[in-house]
Formats: C-alpha cells, sequence, structure tokens
C-alpha cells in the first residue's frame, strides 16, 4: 500500500461558494445545486500545490487534504 | 394494535419454545416489574470489572453473531470491542429514538419490556467499562421506562448509572451521532464522521450507540448464552428481530420472528392481507419498494430479500393495497424526507427537495423529466454527512424499477389506481 | 496642507517636510485601499465577481491588496513618528491614546491598527482556528474601518481642498455600499432553478 494524498469535503461546512471547482476543475465539478463532486479523491501529484491552494482558498474551510492509504488489491 | 407473536402451525424455525423470547406471549396491562422480570429470566449475569469476565462475555456475545436490529445490521460484538478499546471512560447510550414514523417495535418493546433494555444496556456498559448507560426513549414510553429504571436504582440492581430521558422528534433524530448530539446539546441533527462515535461521541468520549432491541437480545445472550441465540433464524443471520407490519393488513402490529421466515408468513402473523396486495415497503420509508408477489415466498432477512435488492432494515414490511397509486405514495414518502433533512448539506437539501418535486409532478400527471431525475438522484447519492439522502435515493430508485409500468403509464397522462386514499402517511412537522 | 513650524535650516526642513508629507500623502492612500479591501471583502463573501473573473481571484485580490496596505501602514506610522516636529512616540503604534501631541486623533489611528492587527493576525492562522474564531474577530474589520475613518478626518483634515474631500467622501460612500451590500445578503433559503441543461453544456438526451 502506498500512502496517498486524498481531497476531502466537508459536506455540512460547504456552503457552495464554488471556488474549489475553479482551481482545480480536472479534480472538482459541481453539481446542479453549485456544491462540489469531487470524482476521484486521489490528488496527483501534479495537482498537489492547487490542492493545497484550494484548501488554504474554500471561504468555509470546507476543504481537508489527507494522507489516505490506497486499499490493497 | 396486537403485539406478540401468535399461535401459528409449527414450521422450520418457529418451534414451539423458541418463541416468544423478547415480547411476552399474553399482552399485559402493565409492563413487567422488576421482580416478575427477574422471576421469568433470571438475575442479570454479572461480569463486573474483572477483565477477563468482560472478554467472555464479549466472546459469547460475538458466537452470536448478533447485529444490530436499527437497520444497519452492524455486528454487535465489533462495535461493543471498539468501544472498549478505544479507552478513556466510555458511555453507552441505548437509542430507543425510532425515528422511522412507521415503525413501532422499540417503543412497544420498552413499553413491555423495560427491564429487558436495561440489562442489555447495563451489560453493554460492563463489556465496554463504561460507568454511565444513557437510554434516550420515545415521550410514550418515557414514563415506564424512567419508572423501571427508579426500579433498580432502589434495589441497587446494577453498577452502572442509568439516565432515562426522551428521544427528540424526526426522522434523522435517531442516526448515531444525532442521538449524541442531541443527548450532549439538545441539538438532534448528524455530524460529519471523522470522528466516529466509537472515537469520540458523548462529552469527548468514545461512545456505544446501539439499538434498544439489540440491547434485549445482549441481555439474552448473557443469560443464556450464543449457542441457545442461534437455535432460531438463518446461519447468517441468527436469532429473533421484531418487525413492525403496517398498511392493508388485517391486524397491523408488532411481531417477534425467526429472522428467515417468509416473508408472507410474517404477514400473516398480522392476519394477512385485508385486500389484494400489489406492493410492499420493505425496511423502512428510507427502504425499498418489492412487488408483493416476487417478496412473498422470500425470507425475511437481509441474504434472502437481496435479490430484490431490498433488506429488512429496521424491520418493517408496509403493504400496499391493489387499488392505491404506488407514485403517490412514492412521492408523498418523497416530500417526507426532504422535510425531514437536517438542512446541513447542499447535496441533501436542494437535491431531495427537488428530487420529490419531480416525483411528485409524475404522481399527478404534471409533466416530468425522468432523466433530470436520474440525475438529481445519482448527485444525491452520498454527498451528506449522514445517510439520509443515500436511503431517501434507494427508495425512490426501487419505486422507479418496481414501478417502472406505473411511471410510463402517468407520463402518458393516466393512472391505473381506483383508490385515491392515501396508505402510508407520513406525519407533518410539529410547530417548534 | 498643514505643515509643521518653519525649520532651522532648508536641508532639514525639507527632510522634515518629505517626512510629514509621505506620512499624510500615505494617509490618505490608505483610506482608499482599505475601503476597496472591505468592497473586495464583501464581493468575496457574496460570492459576486465581475464577468470572466474566477471566485477566487476576489479571495486572492482581497488576500493581497490587504497585505499591501498593511506594509503602506508601516511606512505611514513610521514616517509619522520619525518626523521631528510631533511627539508622538514609538508607544503610540500599539498603545491607543498615548501619544502627546493630539492625543485623541493619533489615538483613533492607533486603534485602528491594533483591531486591524487582530484581524491580520488570526487571517494568518485561520486554518490553525478554524472558522468561528476566525470570523468572529475578522468582524472587527466593519469596525476598525469607521475608527480608521475618524482618524483621518481627525489627525488629517484638509478638507478645505477639493480632492482630499472627495476621497474621503468617495471612501466613505464606497465603504456604506458595501455594508448595506452585505447585510441585506441572505442565505440560500431554497432551492436555486435547477440549471438545465448543465452548466458543462451537455445537451439534452433526444427525447
Amino acid at each position: 500500500m502506498t500512502a496517498r494524498t486524498r481531497l476531502r469535503v466537508d459536506p455540512v461546512a460547504c456552503d457552495g461558494r464554488g471556488l474549489c471547482a475553479e482551481l482545480i476543475p480536472e479534480m472538482i465539478i459541481l453539481d446542479d445545486w453549485g456544491f462540489p463532486v469531487i470524482r476521484d479523491a486521489d490528488v496527483p501529484t501534479a495537482l498537489h500545490a492547487l490542492a493545497a491552494d484550494a484548501v488554504r482558498l474554500c471561504p468555509r474551510l470546507a476543504l481537508h487534504l489527507e494522507a489516505g492509504r490506497r486499499q490493497a488489491g | 394494535m396486537m403485539t406478540g407473536s401468535a399461535a401459528v402451525p409449527t414450521e422450520p424455525g418457529r418451534q414451539a419454545g423458541l418463541l416468544p423470547r423478547l415480547l411476552p406471549g399474553r399482552i399485559p396491562a402493565e409492563p413487567a416489574g422488576l421482580r416478575e422480570h427477574l422471576a421469568r429470566h433470571g438475575a442479570p449475569p454479572r461480569c463486573g470489572p474483572d477483565p477477563g469476565g468482560r472478554r467472555q462475555l464479549l466472546a459469547e456475545v460475538e458466537r452470536s453473531g448478533l447485529t444490530g436490529r436499527g437497520g444497519a445490521a452492524f455486528p454487535a460484538a465489533r462495535k461493543l470491542a471498539a468501544v472498549a478499546a478505544a479507552g478513556h471512560t466510555p458511555v453507552v447510550i441505548a437509542n430507543g429514538s425510532e425515528g422511522e414514523p412507521a415503525s413501532a417495535k422499540d417503543k412497544v418493546l420498552l413499553a413491555r419490556e423495560p427491564h429487558l433494555v436495561l440489562d442489555g444496556a447495563v451489560a453493554a456498559a460492563e463489556i465496554v467499562g463504561a460507568r454511565e448507560a444513557v437510554v434516550v426513549v420515545h415521550p410514550a414510553v418515557l414514563a415506564k421506562v424512567a419508572h423501571a429504571a427508579a426500579e433498580r436504582r432502589r434495589s441497587r440492581l446494577d453498577r452502572a448509572r442509568l439516565r432515562v430521558m426522551a428521544a427528540a422528534d424526526g426522522f434523522v433524530a435517531g442516526e448515531a451521532t444525532a442521538v449524541v448530539r442531541w443527548v450532549q446539546r439538545g441539538i438532534p441533527t448528524p455530524t460529519p464522521t471523522p470522528p466516529r462515535v466509537s472515537e469520540r461521541g458523548l462529552r469527548g468520549h468514545p461512545t456505544l450507540v446501539q439499538n434498544v432491541e439489540t440491547l434485549a437480545h445482549l441481555a439474552l445472550i448473557a443469560r443464556y448464552g450464543a449457542a441457545w441465540f442461534r437455535q432460531i433464524g438463518t446461519n447468517a443471520e441468527p436469532g429473533t428481530m421484531l418487525v413492525t407490519v403496517t398498511g392493508a393488513v388485517r391486524h397491523p402490529g408488532v411481531f417477534e420472528i425467526g429472522i428467515g421466515t417468509p416473508v408472507r408468513d410474517v404477514l400473516g402473523l398480522a392476519g394477512g392481507p385485508s385486500v389484494p396486495l400489489q406492493a410492499l415497503l420493505l425496511g423502512g420509508y428510507s427502504g425499498s419498494w418489492a412487488d408483493a408477489a416476487a417478496a412473498g415466498p422470500l425470507p425475511f432477512s437481509a441474504e434472502g430479500l437481496a435479490p430484490l435488492g431490498a433488506g429488512p432494515g429496521a424491520g418493517l414490511i408496509a403493504a400496499l393495497p391493489g387499488g392505491a397509486c404506488r407514485l403517490a405514495e412514492t412521492a408523498r414518502l418523497a416530500a417526507y424526507l426532504a422535510a425531514e433533512s437536517a438542512g446541513q448539506c447542499g447535496p441533501c437539501v436542494f437535491g431531495l427537495a427537488a428530487i420529490a418535486g419531480e416525483l411528485a409532478a409524475l404522481a399527478h400527471g404534471r409533466p416530468s423529466n425522468l432523466d433530470r431525475l436520474a440525475r438529481w438522484l445519482a448527485q444525491a447519492d452520498g454527498r451528506g454527512a449522514c445517510h439520509h439522502p443515500d436511503g431517501a435515493v434507494r427508495m425512490i430508485r426501487s419505486a422507479l424499477a418496481v414501478f417502472s409500468g406505473e411511471a410510463e403509464l402517468h407520463a402518458t397522462g393516466w393512472c391505473s389506481a381506483t383508490s385515491s386514499e392515501a396508505v402510508l402517511t407520513a406525519p407533518r412537522r410539529g410547530a417548534g | 496642507m498643514n505643515a509643521g513650524p518653519a525649520a532651522a535650516s532648508p536641508a532639514t526642513a525639507t527632510g522634515a517636510q518629505g517626512l510629514w508629507y509621505v506620512s499624510r500623502g500615505s494617509g490618505l492612500v490608505l483610506l482608499v485601499l482599505f475601503s476597496i479591501v472591505i468592497v473586495l471583502g464583501v464581493a468575496a463573501r457574496l460570492g459576486s465577481a465581475p464577468r470572466d473573473w474566477p471566485r477566487f481571484a476576489v479571495a486572492e485580490l482581497h488576500r493581497t491588496l490587504s497585505l499591501f496596505a498593511v506594509a503602506l501602514l508601516g511606512l505611514h506610522a513610521v514616517t509619522a513618528i520619525l518626523d521631528p516636529y510631533v511627539t508622538i512616540g514609538w508607544a503610540a503604534t500599539v498603545a491607543p491614546f498615548a501619544s502627546p501631541y493630539r492625543r485623541m486623533a493619533i489615538g483613533l489611528g492607533t486603534l485602528a491598527v491594533d483591531l486591524g492587527g487582530a484581524v491580520l493576525a488570526t487571517s494568518a492562522l485561520r486554518t490553525r482556528l478554524g472558522l468561528r474564531a476566525w470570523r468572529a474577530v475578522h468582524w472587527l474589520a466593519y469596525l476598525a474601518w469607521p475608527v480608521a475613518f475618524l482618524h483621518s478626518l481627525t489627525a488629517g483634515g484638509d478638507l478645505v481642498i477639493w480632492w482630499v474631500a472627495l476621497v474621503e467622501c468617495g471612501s466613505a460612500a464606497l465603504v456604506a455600499t458595501a455594508v448595506l451590500a452585505r447585510l441585506l445578503a441572505r442565505r440560500r433559503t431554497g432551492p436555486p432553478a435547477p440549471s438545465w441543461p448543465p452548466r458543462q453544456g451537455r445537451a439534452l438526451p433526444p427525447a
């Protein structure tokens, strides 16, 4: 198992402001009401910096970058 | 309303002597007092603070294969072990909130056998090393349970301290994190997990939140053992469960069955259908719809109902008569579930409201868009802090699948129902 | 512009006057800057942005401009204190009403710096503090601006000069509009009209 960084949104804190989807459209799209859908939570290395920016800029501090572990098998 | 297990011809799994377990055979006017309870079941076994005794009881629970009876069917021993291992003075919460409006089993159990539930709460407290157990019950049975707890206090029966309080109103109020927040701060809405309540719950302590029926079974396992518990039910899902049967049956009520009893036999306990049925809602208002004829012969268990994409859930069977409009019933439930959202997560608040609106349009012959509905169902599923939107999506998807013919009919402006009377009612939120 | 008393020699007079002008000039610029910062802050909160501007750009501009203004604020305070013709004292940078020269007027400025400093510190530690604590302190910005505005009127003055008066009135109007917009904004209470066709521009499947 390798350690991966995972992007997670706290659905209670999130208010659908939409900054995250502007910053990382590769990972986050907005649903019909403006709330983020994270298709694949694993953050590719190339997008790490952008993901960190999104976490910092979220006005509700609803985005979190966490160390996750990819499941074996 | 009938309760108990009516005398039925002997069938596999229903041998005389195995039932009833939880509910008494006769229907008493008052719940069993402490003395009567101890006479019927014997003194509650104590493992005390001794870690060896606690581990032994936990092992017995694991051997019994007891799973949660609150709807999620999580293995009880695993939950107990997790809380016991978390350290720092855990707390036990016996959850009798029963937010599901059509379900009455927890209320009936607490009203008839409060001491069995309290035995279980105390036994769970001993296993995890808790000194306190909070018992959260529907206001209708609060007095009886509080009386039973007071009786035990006077007899100094338990080491753990029992605190009985009223549950909050509302569908999501019975969710584990919502019960914790209700007990702690009087706000009955779920909180995001992480952290799980077994790690950080009431006042930051590891908390065991267990359904009251599960605890009642635990109390009996502690006395009679795992082998006894497994004598009825199936291998994968042993034991008995309480089922609320409602809708178009002759004698709606709460019944105790061995898990795996065929669905039509469970309906038979309630006197059978009062009119020919078209569909059954299994598990709860956020469970799954199934065709009545298809479900009839299937065992009422997770394994048995899986082929239909359904499950026993919180132990509910609602019978829909042939004349009712399936889509109107579904739309009404969807509106209820949307209104019962805690209002914390956008996809649930906006998604379920829009979905309910679309279903209402479909049910009442107004123009609707099934592609858009499917899209919204996908957007609501799994995107809340709790599983409320997931359950609503599951119920609605099952309706669209099982009632696809009716949906096509409605799209052309017709309905095959012969009666416009509502069958499955949903309570309106009271003011305040 | 009110200048200090005439200096002893032309060279030091020019130097001292330079400090004086920088101090007062920077003060006026700061009023405009912080007014724009408030407008940007409200825009970030309301999710409004000029066409084609992503929302994160508004958020970043709010942050960057406020940091720039803080740097200019340092210059503003230092030049005022270094000015040899008025005795303000270094204590007045953080302790309000500690300046012997025009105690009230300078004190208001110090108070604004204290309030703004709290906003700055909590914003730097936002992720550590959590949303509620950060937000509670951030609202002090709405107090810091009027205090700074009063400071600009009492310590600055010069309203007889038409463009100074214009800047003062303009800044006040700008901030008043922003605050009004913020007060009138309400949380989404119901579902907005669902976007169909979807925003990504995909066409509906054929009927």
